[in-house]
Formats: structure tokens, sequence, C-alpha cells
């Protein structure tokens, strides 16, 4: 069983938290209507801050950020990565990374289907 | 000297202590998670800085007025600085009936809770060393004038009848009008469409917490434990009682859920609107009171706010600042002497337009000395050393970047 044929791409999206609102929109604005979010942290070139407890330092490294996970099969994926891109460079350290992989096959819990099927805005 | 009046108002006094730790869990659950700690501060500071500008000359700013002030008794004198003169042995003028030193501890409690409401107006985006210079210069130049021309012995809106028992335009109108006037000079949140109270439960508390200090608050404004400050006890319960059905009774119609959030600070509203009148109207009277403030707040902070697009984020100016507005000129509608036999007859007990006229100048008065002074204040604070905080300050949340703190630690330890 692999869905029908057709290629589903999973799109995670890790970014600052307070880009997040922006990116939603100009997903929306795409034709991506499902999404999964969750506040997650993590570290990469962005150097961590220090916090202080009762005057003690505490170094941190990991920052919040936010993780959007999207899959598309209709939407071309060019058209997701050119909308997170444009929406979520500051240029700055931090911005984050897109990562695109490959899906096996989709089933929608509700009613069963799969596949293409399965990705369907329909009530 | 009386025992009974000095013991009841030192319980008032630290009754009226408690409403600034209050404070910072109402307003600290309102914000989001990355600015509980910045809220917070701004309330718990006012303990440290207001307690010594009050010692150092804020007292004797505000109520010094033996050998008649300074400016044309426009503000208090110096005799009194540095605790000069006060005592255990009562004041010449003021509560003759418990000592000096805890008169000026209950009016310092005021002083306290006072710059601190302004906070809500301008949180999540100030920084913190403006906010220090800007409510220092706010207690000399806002609080102590106002203070004292609505108090003092020989302050002008007193002696011209003015009536405000517990602090409706010292304390409520003043920071609100501040808190609006900061909202706007500072700017609006970015993301503010997306910033939601974190922990609504915290400011459940709080405001539970506020309640019990408003008590000794308005109660204990009376000075002495007497039929008026009894009186003041009443009414002050019934109207934060009759504040929570007005707000509530309105949001259930109009939005068709009666929210926790809003029935709290409808609580608050009927609080504050009863505030200047706490011991000038009759029970009766002070459930209309709060059923109007908690009714007129609502639209405030809904309508009024949305349509003008200010972003007071906590409210301080559509609660402190439109209840006492709503609190002052009830005073000039319900005030009756049967209550208190010091004030006087409102329009609906047969005093005519007198008292309503006086309360309405005292309201104009406070607005335009708080909101002309705020403004220049905020301007020069902003030429010279920036107001707000760095748009990545801001982002990050000002507990990181100003505090080098986090309320709720990144990772499960």
């Amino acid at each position: 069983m692999n869905g029908d044929g057709k290629k589903f791409t999973k799109i995670d999206i890790i970014t600052r938290p307070e880009s997040f609102d922006a990116l939603k929109d100009a997903l929306n604005a795409i034709g991506i209507t499902g999404m999964t979010v969750s506040n997650v942290l993590g570290c990469g070139m962005q150097k961590g801050y220090k916090e202080y407890y009762r005057g003690s330092e505490v170094e941190i490294n990991l920052r919040p950020k936010v993780k959007v996970e999207v899959v598309v099969c209709e939407v071309p994926v060019d058209k997701v990565i050119d909308a997170a891109l444009k929406t979520l460079r500051t240029g700055k350290v931090g911005d984050g990374k897109i990562f695109v992989s490959e899906l096996s096959n989709v089933f929608k819990i509700r009613t069963g289907e799969e596949g293409w099927a399965a990705l369907q805005d329909i009530e | 000297m009386n025992g009974t009046d000095s013991v009841f108002v030192f319980l008032s006094t630290v009754l009226v202590f408690i409403m600034t730790p209050a404070l910072a869990l109402f307003y600290g659950g309102m914000v989001r998670s990355k600015n509980v700690l910045s809220t917070s501060m701004h309330t718990y500071a006012m303990f440290a800085i207001v307690s010594v500008q009050w010692v150092a000359v804020g007292y004797s700013l505000s109520f010094g007025a033996t050998n008649g002030g300074m400016l044309g008794g426009l503000i208090g004198d110096f005799q009194n600085a540095f605790m000069n003169g006060v005592g255990f042995d009562p004041s010449p003028l003021y509560a003759t009936t418990i000592p000096h030193s805890l008169f000026f501890m209950f009016q310092l409690m005021f002083a306290i809770i006072t710059p601190a409401l302004i906070s809500g107006g301008f949180a999540e985006r100030i920084k913190f060393s403006s906010f220090i210079v800007f409510i220092v210069a706010w207690c000399f130049l806002v609080y102590d004038p106002i203070a004292h021309w609505v108090w003092a012995s020989n302050g002008w809106l007193y002696k011209l009848g003015a009536l405000d028992f517990a602090g409706g335009n010292v304390v409520h109108i003043s920071s609100g009008v501040t808190a609006l006037v900061a909202a706007i000079v500072i700017g609006k949140r970015k993301n503010k469409a997306a910033a939601r109270p974190h922990n609504i439960p915290l400011s459940i508390l709080g405001v539970g917490i506020l309640v019990l200090g408003w008590y000794g608050f308005n109660a204990g404004s009376a000075l002495g434990f007497n039929a008026v400050a009894m009186n003041a006890f009443v009414t002050t319960s019934l109207a934060a009682a009759c504040g929570m059905i007005g707000w509530t009774a309105f949001e259930w119609i109009r939005t068709k859920k009666p929210t926790v959030l809003g029935a709290v600070s409808g609580v608050v509203a009927g609080l504050v609107a009863i505030t200047p009148g706490a011991g000038f109207v009759g029970v009766p009277s002070s459930m209309v009171i709060g059923l109007l403030g908690g009714a007129i707040c609502y639209f405030a902070v809904t309508t009024l706010k949305k349509k003008f697009g200010y972003d007071d984020a906590l409210d301080a100016f559509g609660c402190h600042g439109v209840g006492g507005t709503v609190g002052g000129l009830s005073v000039g509608l319900f005030a009756t002497l049967s209550v208190n036999s010091a004030g006087a007859n409102g329009l609906f007990f047969g005093g005519g337009f007198t008292l309503l006229g006086k309360q309405a100048i005292a309201i104009v008065v406070t607005y335009a000395l708080a909101g002309i002074v705020s403004f220049v204040l905020l301007k020069v604070i902003d030429k010279v050393m920036g107001l707000r905080s760095s748009e990545e300050s801001e982002a990050v949340g000002l507990d990181i970047s100003d505090h080098g703190e986090e309320a709720y630690s990144g990772m499960a330890s």
C-alpha cells in the first residue's frame, strides 16, 4: 500500500516564535489549510544568553522556537518554501531552518481515506 | 489619641499594602509568559522607590501644610522632610486621633499602589531604566501635587468642596489617564493581536486579594473606627459585587459568554467606582455605582479601546481612569449628609448641581495635570534615553532582555 502513486512531501519549518503569525498568514494565502505547530527549544549558530537567579549566572543556549509541520500534495513544494523564506528571513542569525522530506502515505482517521483523498479538506 | 482608631487604621494600612503584590498577580497573569517578571517588577519596584521618595520629601510635599505650603499653596513644603515632626503624637491637621507616623504609613501605601497601576498601560514594551526615571519624576510632578490639592488641609480642591473619599482622583484617575497617555506615546505592542493572558488563575487570585486590600483602602480612609468607616466597608463590598454583575451581564448579552477574566475585571471596576464615594453614599447608591462602574468599564475596554486603537495593554485607563470618572461624578449624584456630615448632598439627595459641578472640576483638573505632565515627561525621556524596548528585546520578552530571568524555565529538569 503506497498512497495512490502521488508524492507527499513533509515540510518542517523551525523559526522564531514572533514570526509565526506572519508565516501562518503566508501559508494560508497559498492554500495551505492544515498544519501542526509546536513550541520547541533549539540551538544552532545563534549564541545563547545568560540568565541570573539570585545573582548566580546560568548559561542558556537553547532558545524558544516554533516548529510548523506541513504536508503537501497538490501545492508545489517550491511555493511553500518561497513563502516561508520570504516571510521568515530577517538576515540575522536565528531565523531558523526548513527541512523537506518525502512521505510514503497519509491516512485520514475519521474516514479511513488514504493518499491524496486524505489530504482534502472536505467536511 | 484613640486606641481603637489606631488599631483600626493600623490594620487598614497593612491591608492596603497587600494590594501591591495582589496587583502584581493580577497584571502578571494578563501578560505573555515572557513578560510576567517584568510586569511584576513594575509593581514591586514601587514598594522600593516610592517608600524612599515618600520618607525623603513625598509626604511633606503632599501633606506639609501647617505653614501654608509652597507656590501659594499649590504644593506642600519641606517641613516634614525625612519625617521631621512625624512621630507617635498625632498630626495637628490630619487624623488627630491616631499616631502621625501611622497616618504617614497609611498614605505611603496609597502612594505605592498608584504608580504601580500605571504600568498596565505600557506593559510588555517599556525599557526598565526609562520606567524608573519616569515613575520617580511622576511622583514629584503628578502624585504629590494632586494628593496635596485633594487631601491637604490647604489644598484648593479640598477647600473648593470637591469630595474624594479614598482616592478616585488621586489614585485612579491620575494613574488611569497617565496610562492612556503612556500607551499612546510609547505605541502599540508588536504582534499585539497574538498577545493573550498567559495565566488567568493568577489574575483571578490577584483580584481576590485586591478586594481584601480594598476593604482597608476604603474603610480605613475614615481614619477612625466609626460609622463612616463601617459605611465605607459595606458600600465597598456591595459595589465590588455589583461591578461583577454589571460587567458580566453586558458581556453575556453581547458576546454570549460570561468570561471569568471579565467577571473579575468587573469587580475591579466596581471597586474603583466606589472609591471616591465609599464614605459619602449609602448602600443602595453604592450598588447602582457598582453596576454602572462594571458596565461602563466593560464598554471602555472593548468598544472605546477598539474605536480609538490605543494599546492600553492591561486596561489601566479602561478600569481606573474610566471607573474613577464614573465614581467621581456619582458622588455628585448620590452623596448624602445622612451618611457623612462632613460631606454634602448630591443631585439626587436635594443638593442640586453644586456638588456635581465641583466633582466635574476636580476630575477635569486631574485629567489635565496627569495628562499634560505625563505627556511632556514621556516625550523628554524618549528623547534623552529612549522609552521603548528594542524590537529584539520585545520579541524575546522583557524578562530575559531586561532582567536576565525566565519565569518558567524552558526545559524540564
